[in-house]
């Protein structure tokens, strides 16, 4: 029987062809989807590791993991410097690294930091900061840009560039007097430092010496000879926004986020990133969903396709279904043929568009982890994406039961004439 | 059972749902072993008497009998199954699945009869005794049917309709698509090939030329009436 069917289906190879091509397609993309989806959920998941947690002034985990780590949105307040040398003198820290939003570069966020982010930032399970040029800065007007900065302004090592106050692109308030070198330009990662431009600590304070609540000193004008000039203790930043705290022991992380939390001196807050992400992906998650719908529809789409050849082919076939039952073969024969025909295809295709997925991953992969930051692992499927292949193959079948209940009905009707 | 007719009619009546045409059959009769030819002209109802003959139909009243075996009494499956194993069919052309080579063919029959698997034996030797006393040269054998001359693959229809020894052949103007001489050698070999394997051979045809070939020979008019639209036997 089977022998029938393979080279039945081997006489009708063209249409056979593009049927499962059809299908290998559909599978390519709702596999390729399911995929995607993973390793953005992963990546998104792992913006930020390595990091015990996130230290802010009193706020939502969700919005504090918005401005510190995605720089979406405005902190409602700082933490004291003061609170946050004692903080950082606490004896369960390994080390801090401290946070200072609130400027910008033509739309990037200027985050001010040490040098200590670019050793322990840590993405995608301990995949740390890595250098495309340029080292960490070293002097007190360097800046370390990210990859997309890069790449969006076009700037290389030793460009100059000037901040501007704010996030917006208000015209008048750049701090056009003190001017960056760019010392070095981060590789891609995937993540908010991609768009990003870090610079010291010390130098968001002496950009601000002429600021007060928001608006320019007239007549300070000052200089980067004077900056230099200054007695460093004098630089010293009265408050930063936020910090990353890693801890010696990840047992102590509940114990001191309840002592962040009951800080006495001013309100502060201490998020666990992880969890902080996973809440925010279960709120964003809507658009994966909608992604997989789509997906869905185009294989329920191919299958149409699989039931529209196979239905076509129907009354050019029915000598050979009216051969086979003047044989001896019984209506459920039939039946079974052309269900088996389909369930051929649908696999035949299902097998070829996982293959031509894995190669594409193959292909594709380094492309997409420079250009998207998403990392596609050439795992085996996962039991999702069984469940998929096993719900397709499904859905193969009983798309092969309508034209076969056509067939059947023909060959009650026929018998054994052969209507050609 | 050895005794009782290949098949046996008694006042059936058919008639296709459309009401288009009927057809009632008082009384016939097909020994074993005996080779009946029915003439009949284009239209007759011929190929409607085979297909109840085969249980293709059913008669909306009446009984058809088969070996001895009431086809009424048979269900769908049954019916299937009895037909599988006792029928052997040929019609008057396009007998072959062109993708299949030539004893493929010959050995669907067996794909769906287990009775007549087990009488065939070595199914592939069976298929080449019979290709060859029906004058299908070997070296054919493998071919694709689809490159067969007509008269061939007629021929290779007739091994098909006789593997496994069924006990009753039926052919539909089997020789229609062949010249004068084709149809007599044809004739020769199915003649040759059913007093061999003592299976009846009920045969339609609208050819008298045909007719020495044959036991007997019978009119279909002289058997049934046949009726165009609103037929009583629609009705009734």
């Amino acid at each position: 029987m089977l022998r029938l069917i393979l080279l039945s289906l081997l006489n009708r190879r063209t249409t056979a062809l593009l049927s499962i091509l059809g299908i290998a397609v559909s599978v390519t993309l709702l596999l390729g989807v399911e995929k995607l989806r993973v390793s953005a959920r992963d990546s998104f998941a792992s913006t930020i590791s390595g990091t015990d947690l996130i230290v802010g002034a009193r706020a939502g985990d969700i919005q504090l993991l918005l401005y510190a780590v995605f720089r979406i949105g405005d902190a409602t307040n700082n933490i004291g410097w003061d609170s946050y040398r004692e903080i950082a003198a606490r004896p369960e820290i390994d080390w801090i690294v401290p946070l200072s939003l609130g400027d910008s570069h033509r739309g990037f966020r200027v985050v001010g930091t040490d040098a200590g982010f670019f050793t322990h930032y840590k993405y995608r399970q301990d995949k740390g900061l890595e250098f495309a040029a340029g080292q960490p800065f070293s002097d007190m007007f360097d800046a370390v840009i990210g990859a997309e900065v890069a790449a969006a302004l076009g700037y290389g090592l030793d460009s100059r560039i000037t901040l501007t106050h704010g996030t917006g692109a208000l015209t008048g308030a750049d701090h056009d007097n003190l001017p960056f070198r760019i010392a070095g330009i981060l590789k891609p990662t995937g993540t908010p430092v991609d768009r990003a431009i870090h610079v010291g600590l010390p130098a968001i304070e002496a950009i601000h010496l002429d600021w007060r609540s928001g608006s320019r000193i007239e007549g300070l004008n000052i200089t980067e000879e004077k900056v230099r000039a200054m007695n460093p203790a004098s630089l010293q930043p009265r408050a930063i926004t936020a910090a990353l705290v890693g801890l010696r022991s990840p047992i102590q992380t509940f114990q001191f986020q309840r002592y962040v939390n009951g800080y006495r001196k001013e309100p502060l807050s201490a998020i666990l990133p992880g969890v902080a992400l996973s809440r925010l992906w279960a709120l964003i998650g809507i658009g994966e969903r909608a992604l997989g719908a789509v997906a869905i529809l185009v294989v329920m789409t191919a299958l149409l396709g699989l039931v529209t050849t196979i239905y076509a082919t129907l009354n050019e076939r029915r000598r050979e279904m009216a051969i086979l039952r003047a044989n001896g073969a019984s209506p459920y024969h039939i039946v079974l043929l052309l269900v088996t025909e389909s369930a051929i295809l649908t696999f035949s295709g299902a097998v070829l568009g996982t293959m031509i997925l894995y190669g594409l991953i193959l292909m594709l992969r380094s492309a997409f982890e420079a250009g998207f930051g998403l990392q596609l692992t050439l795992t085996l499927p996962s039991a999702r994406e069984w469940l998929f292949f096993v719900l397709v193959l499904g859905a193969g079948l009983l798309a092969g039961l309508i034209p076969a209940l056509r067939a059947y009905r023909h060959s009650l009707a026929d018998g054994m004439t052969i209507r050609s | 059972m050895e005794d009782e007719p290949a098949v046996l009619i008694r006042d059936a009546a058919f008639c296709w749902p459309d009401g288009e045409f009927a057809i009632e059959v008082d009384e016939f009769a097909l020994a074993r072993g005996e080779r009946l030819l029915l003439l009949g002209a284009s239209g007759a109802g011929k190929s409607t008497l085979l297909n109840l003959i085969g249980g293709f139909l059913r008669p909306r009243s009446g009984q058809i009998t088969v070996l001895g075996q009431a086809l009424s009494d048979l269900g769908q499956t049954a019916l299937d199954r009895f037909r599988a194993d006792n029928f052997g069919v040929i019609f008057q052309m396009f007998n072959l699945l062109p993708y299949l080579s030539v004893l493929d063919n010959v050995l669907i029959p067996l794909r769906f009869s287990r009775q007549r698997r087990q009488q065939a034996g070595d199914a592939h030797a069976c298929a080449e005794r019979l290709l060859s006393r029906l004058g299908v040269a070997q070296n054919l054998h493998s071919r694709p049917a689809a490159h067969l001359s007509v008269g061939q693959q007629q021929r290779v229809a007739a091994a098909r309709a006789m593997i496994g020894a069924p006990h009753i052949i039926l052919a539909d103007e089997p020789t229609s698509a062949l010249d004068h001489d084709n149809a007599g050698k044809f004739l020769d070999l199915l003649q040759a090939e059913t007093e061999s394997t003592g299976a009846a051979l009920l045969m339609v045809s609208h050819d008298m030329r045909v007719a020495d070939h044959f036991d007997r020979v019978i009119d279909l008019t002289s058997i049934a009436r046949t009726d165009g639209r609103n037929s009583e036997a629609c009705c009734g």
